[in-house]
């Protein structure tokens, strides 16, 4: 130990340092808190709400109707393809590798579902399911190629992003084009909207779970001696929380309610959240990203890791696929191609996921997604070509990858890994 | 004395043309302190990832407790019940110390992680071998190597191992945090344990170990009582002979004024 702290004081007192700074419970003290912590390089999601807000306020200025609910409600639609991909893109990069092929596979599945239920007739259900089980073999190839052969997830990848765009384009052969009806389960998909009772009803369970589950394990660490959130911190977590879930279900509800598509999507990502922090599985997913050597003498089994992130990099990008589709009410062979790949891996950066493995979290897929998403709808209201679109992106980019760049090193500095 | 817990013999590793290890026999008892000398290159830290599990042997046999066992992988070792620290620690430093105490041994309730009773775990544990360390709740990459150390001996701690083996423990330490592990090396010892010590540090070896088992060029050079063998007989089985750099130099410190000679 640098400071030499000679442990006089035994039993339960032992469990505070005087040396750790500890919030006090009053408004202030957590406000003080969070700018210290902002300061050492811990930014988390701040600059891409910030970096949103500025967005919607220099949109909304330009014209009006970038912040009326039709338009916030197609947006959460438009996302919600690119978000999904974007998801799994997360769980590489939290490995500290890539997967370019997600574009190519969220194609291939699109087309395997509409073959599947176009020509061969299947129920649209099946066919969706058959393509995400397709999707997920996928998956497993790379993975497998990845950890048990040693070629670089760059590697695989790109051959994948190469050998499943030449499938699609195969599979949908000389038409090129297969529709899709509007009124099946793959249409009703993005089209489907909840009344607002439901949407209001989700939103209100989401809080009140919130709340009540933090309440009971900090209660619980309260009462074993450990170091708990005080109640002022929950009230206000749970604020920061009620706002713009209540806020977004009232805008949702203004338009057509709450759209099924958005819904999977946060619930997606809710999930994942919730997998990658509350469980084993999760751990190790960290374990690896931050030191596989590490986890391999810890007895992780890394290539089974690493084969199942893969695989569920692949399904999400396989249920993207079907979004496409669904918003498109058919394929070609464009679906999943073009700037699919590079926007759903901006996403992940831009959302605040770091490129150098072991720091992230599964919201950096909406957050990224929402500011791409505001960008591209705002640039389309200000009746602007991809051209401005493409470079606007690519500053926005930039400016996330700087910003992990730096507060990694200030990380460093103040010694917070 | 009774049965070795573990007991290797016969051992050989191949690298490519080298022959790391060739016909190694080793053997711990329970409640002793064996340290595992050599120069560099003499095999030992493969023998330590043969031990552990990382890097199977091509050929010999390993008694646990006097049964034939497979160690194969590092989680059979773990199984055993032979917890390994490695010199460079092996720490995950975007996990805070929890995370890295329990990693890859979890405990979890109704398939969550519980991190209460990780928590709780981990600051006993710590309190038990004086340890204070401010928030638990900090990346492992903010701390000193000397707390990384005690983490990562913490860590070995937690699935009541049987032998625990220490590559190089004190190499980075100060000398108190030097003698808080040397410490922490006779409780360990004990409570019944079987502990393997890899050190250079000669000091060390003297103040802590019982038997010192030397290996030399990937072979068995000499298994010494430390208490009635001298520092120059190991420092002869290390180097391989009587006469050798170490051994010139004390003579000649011993006897001042004979250089020129």
């Amino acid at each position: 130990m640098a400071q030499q702290t000679t442990g006089t004081a035994q039993g339960a007192q032992v469990a505070r340092d005087p040396r750790l700074i500890v919030d006090d419970g009053t408004p202030r003290g957590l406000l003080s808190g969070a700018l210290r912590r902002l300061r050492s390089g811990e930014l988390g999601s701040v600059p891409v709400i910030v970096g949103l807000f500025v967005i919607a306020l220099v949109f909304w200025t330009l014209n009006d109707k970038f912040l009326s609910p039709q338009n916030l409600s197609n947006l959460t639609v438009q996302i919600v393809a690119v978000g999904l991909m974007s998801s799994g893109v997360i769980m590489v990069l939290l490995l500290g590798e890539i997967d370019l092929s997600v574009g190519s596979v969220a194609g291939v599945c699109g087309v395997v579902t509409t073959v599947l239920a176009v020509q061969y007739d299947w129920n649209e259900v099946a066919a969706m399911a058959a393509a995400v089980v397709v999707a997920a073999l996928i998956g497993v190839i790379h993975g497998t190629i990845f950890a048990k052969v040693g070629v670089p997830a760059f590697v695989v990848t790109l051959a994948g992003l190469i050998g499943w765009q030449g499938a699609q384009l195969y599979l949908l052969g000389a038409d090129g084009t297969i529709n899709v009806p509007y009124d099946g389960p793959i249409g009703y998909l993005t089209q489907t909207y909840f009344v607002p009772a439901i949407g209001w009803s989700i939103a209100a369970a989401a809080v009140v779970l919130y709340a009540g589950f933090t309440f009971y394990g900090e209660s619980r660490r309260a009462a074993a001696g450990l170091p708990a959130k005080s109640p002022t911190e929950i009230v206000a977590r749970t604020l920061l929380l009620a706002v713009p879930v209540l806020g977004g279900v009232w805008v949702l509800n203004s338009y057509k309610g709450v759209p099924l598509a958005f819904l999977i999507f946060v619930g997606i990502v809710v999930v994942f959240d919730l997998v990658l922090r509350k469980t084993r599985y999760g751990r190790m997913v960290f374990a690896v990203g931050g030191n596989a050597e590490a986890a391999r003498r810890a007895g992780i089994n890394v290539d089974m890791v690493r084969i199942s992130v893969f695989a569920l990099a692949s399904t999400l990008s396989g249920l993207g696929g079907i979004m496409f589709v669904s918003r498109s009410f058919a394929v070609n062979q464009s679906t999943g191609g073009g700037d699919a790949l590079m926007m759903a891996i901006a996403a992940a950066v831009i959302g605040g996921t770091s490129l150098f493995g072991g720091r992230g979290s599964a919201y950096s897929a909406l957050l990224g997604g929402l500011v791409l998403g505001a960008i591209s709808s705002g640039l389309f209201l200000l009746q602007m070509d991809s051209s401005v679109r493409f470079m606007i992106t690519a500053v926005v980019l930039l400016v996330a990858v700087i910003l992990d760049a730096v507060s990694r090193r200030s990380r460093r500095a103040h010694a917070r890994g | 004395m009774t049965q070795p817990i573990l007991e290797l013999s016969g051992i050989s590793k191949r690298f490519g043309a080298v022959q790391a290890l060739s016909d190694v026999h080793f053997h711990v008892h329970p409640g002793e302190v064996v340290a595992l000398l050599g120069d560099n290159g003499a095999g030992k830290s493969t023998l330590v990832k043969v031990i552990a599990g990382v890097n199977p042997a091509d050929s010999g046999v390993i008694l646990w407790e006097g049964r034939p066992v497979k160690v194969n992988r590092p989680s059979d070792a773990q199984q055993l019940g032979i917890a390994t620290i490695y010199q460079d620690l092996a720490l995950c430093d975007n996990l805070d110390i929890v995370a890295n105490l329990f990693l890859g041994s979890e405990r979890t309730a109704v398939g969550v992680l519980d991190e209460l009773e990780m928590e709780r775990r981990a600051q006993e544990l710590l309190d038990s071998l004086s340890v204070r360390i401010p928030s638990l709740r900090v990346p492992v990459a903010s701390l000193s190597g000397g707390q990384r150390q005690i983490i990562a001996i913490a860590r070995s701690l937690l699935g009541d191992p049987k032998v625990v083996m220490l590559d190089e423990p004190t190499a980075a330490l100060g000398v108190a945090q030097t003698a808080q592990v040397l410490d922490l090396i006779e409780r360990l010892r004990d409570q019944g344990l079987g502990v393997i010590l890899i050190s250079h540090n000669m000091a060390d070896v003297r103040a802590v170990a019982d038997r010192a088992v030397v290996l030399r060029l990937g072979r068995n050079a000499g298994d010494f009582r430390i208490e009635d063998t001298s520092y120059e007989e190991i420092v002869a089985a290390i180097t391989g002979a009587a006469d050798n750099p170490v051994s010139r130099r004390s003579g000649r410190a011993a006897v001042p004024g004979t250089e020129e000679a």
